[in-house]
């Protein structure tokens, strides 16, 4: 495998050098000073230009108040756990749910009409339907039903309004991903003897779920950051702890504190679909190269 | 008994009309190779006997078992029933090894270790036993083909069915395939295969079968066919074929 290292370029250095504009190997120290000196002038015009406007003093007492973020950051992190779990909770049953919906709608014949007809309305209602009112409906609307053994937590059903929205998205994803592996694959399974669902499980899915993982995790940054939206239904997590904040104190501050928790999980979640990407990316590039 | 047989096999796509009557009857242990241009139903041919497309009209029985019948258990047909593409259609997320025997553990629930040690006798029989542990994009394209037909067999199958399975290779990669064809045939493996290779063809064949727009229009021993051949559509064909400098 040693000679695989040299015939190809290091995917460290490729990384970085795309990250700074595409540069060569070998410019590299170059291109970084250029980097950081365009990066500081335009960061400089940028907070002149905003320091300089007309509303810059109130817009500084309101938002930058170092005391209000730092004392309003403890309670908002706390109540961001909240946010973490319905994240986590949710991102599980999506994933399910929504290979289920995909599996459905990729099924042949006319038999199965009804269920992909099925599929194809509940994908056009999830993503047709605004989020915050899914969450609105089933959130004031389901526990009002009062019925018998169904939950009255409002987490609990914005939580599935969550789910049942992102459903929809991902398993266009997962769609796609299957749609992208060729039918000489099913049918190389299929001549083997394995039956439609086993073709399914140890062929399709495993190449259409690889295929579409970089996809995936970019819907999971947006679930990450819809679990606010739960606060509308007057569950304290980070951003309705942030409005008890702001509604006490009359400044910002405490919006910054949750939005920089925010930011703080879904930056790594971002770089890590980048890293995917790119890793997918040079091994497609290293294969080619041989086939 | 033969191992195969068709009787009037019909198949369209759409209007157009691919096989149209086709009578076939392969023994054990003959190997009957198909010849004709492209497009004259060979590959739709194959692709019927393993019911990956259902015929439109007629009926193909493998051994005494009618499998155009209703009600048939594709999956057990096709578990009797090797058939090698030619793009191989390997599995590009499995190793070699995992390649050979996924069928025999999924479909024949063979535990692993037996189903690994089969494999890798076959591996070994056919000079793949290095590679056990690579992905199908590390391998050449004879390679892949290779494994493609260790694949097959190691399902034990009854019949093979090759689809012109050296037409994607580059020239100096079609012997060591071709070699491995002919060893299954000296094996005694029941065969059915269609290419492009007329001197394999007629090195390898029992029997040559030249279709012609969905019709065997003629079908004899390869000295025959390939001397003496008496349909003219035959003779124009093996014309260009010498042209191209192919046989």
């Amino acid at each position: 495998m040693a000679s695989e290292g040299d015939r190809r370029a290091d995917p460290e250095v490729e990384r970085r050098s795309r990250l700074l504009g595409g540069l060569h190997e070998g410019e590299g120290a170059r291109g970084v000073a250029i980097a950081l000196l365009s990066t500081a002038v335009f960061l400089t015009v940028v907070i002149v230009a905003v320091t300089q406007s007309a509303g810059w003093p109130e817009v500084k007492r309101s938002f930058f108040n170092w005391d209000d973020i730092s004392s309003s950051f403890p309670d908002i992190a706390r109540a961001f756990v909240l946010n973490v779990k319905i994240f986590l909770v949710c991102e599980v049953c999506i994933l399910i749910l929504a290979l289920v919906i995909a599996v459905l709608r990729s099924l042949p014949g006319p038999v199965f009409f009804p269920l992909r007809a099925l599929a194809v309305v509940y994908a056009d209602l999830a993503r047709g339907v605004p989020t915050i009112l899914v969450i609105a409906l089933l959130g004031f609307g389901a526990p009002a039903l009062e019925l018998t053994g169904v939950p009255r937590s409002r987490v609990f059903w914005a939580g599935l309004g969550l789910i049942l929205v992102y459903s929809g998205y991902v398993s266009e994803v997962y769609r796609a991903g299957i749609e992208s592996v060729h039918p000489s694959q099913e049918a190389a399974a299929r001549s083997l003897g394995l039956s439609r669902f086993q073709a399914l499980r140890r062929v399709i899915l495993p190449q259409a779920i690889r295929r579409v993982i970089p996809p995936l995790l970019n819907d999971f940054i947006g679930l990450q950051k819809d679990t606010a939206l739960v606060g509308t239904l007057g569950v304290v997590e980070a951003f309705n702890q942030s409005q008890i904040y702001s509604n006490a104190t009359f400044t910002y501050g405490s919006y910054l504190a949750a939005a920089a928790l925010f930011v703080a999980i879904t930056i790594p979640l971002a770089r890590f679909t980048d890293w995917l990407i790119a890793r997918d990316r040079s091994r497609r590039q290293a294969a080619g190269g041989f086939a | 008994m033969s191992a195969l047989k068709l009787e009037n096999v019909h198949k369209s796509f759409g209007d157009h009309e691919v096989l149209r009557g086709i009578d076939l009857d392969v023994a054990e242990h003959e190997v009957v190779c198909l010849i004709g241009a492209s497009g004259s139903g060979k590959s739709t041919l194959l692709r019927c006997v393993n019911l990956l497309e259902p015929v439109g009209a007629g009926r193909i029985w493998l051994g005494d078992e009618e499998i155009t019948r209703r009600g048939v258990d594709v999956n057990a047909v096709r578990r009797r029933i090797g058939i090698v593409f030619q793009a191989f259609n390997l599995f590009p997320h499995m190793s070699v090894l995992r390649n050979v025997t996924l069928a025999p553990r999924d479909v024949l629930k063979l535990p692993r270790a037996k189903a690994e040690a089969r494999a890798l006798e076959l591996l070994r029989r056919f000079g793949l036993e290095s590679r056990r542990d690579d992905y199908p994009d590390r391998l050449s394209g004879g390679q892949q083909q290779r494994v493609a037909i260790v694949r097959a067999l190691a399902m034990q199958p009854e019949l093979m069915l090759l689809d012109e399975v050296t037409s994607a290779l580059d020239p100096e990669l079609v012997a060591e395939v071709l070699n491995v064809i002919r060893e299954l045939a000296e094996g005694g493996m029941t065969m059915l295969i269609a290419t492009h290779e007329m001197s394999f063809a007629r090195d390898i064949a029992n029997r040559v079968c030249f279709l012609e727009d969905g019709l065997i229009l003629e079908e004899g021993a390869p000295q025959e066919i390939f001397s003496r051949p008496k349909e003219p559509r035959t003779q124009q064909f093996l014309e260009r074929i010498i042209q191209a400098g192919r046989l």
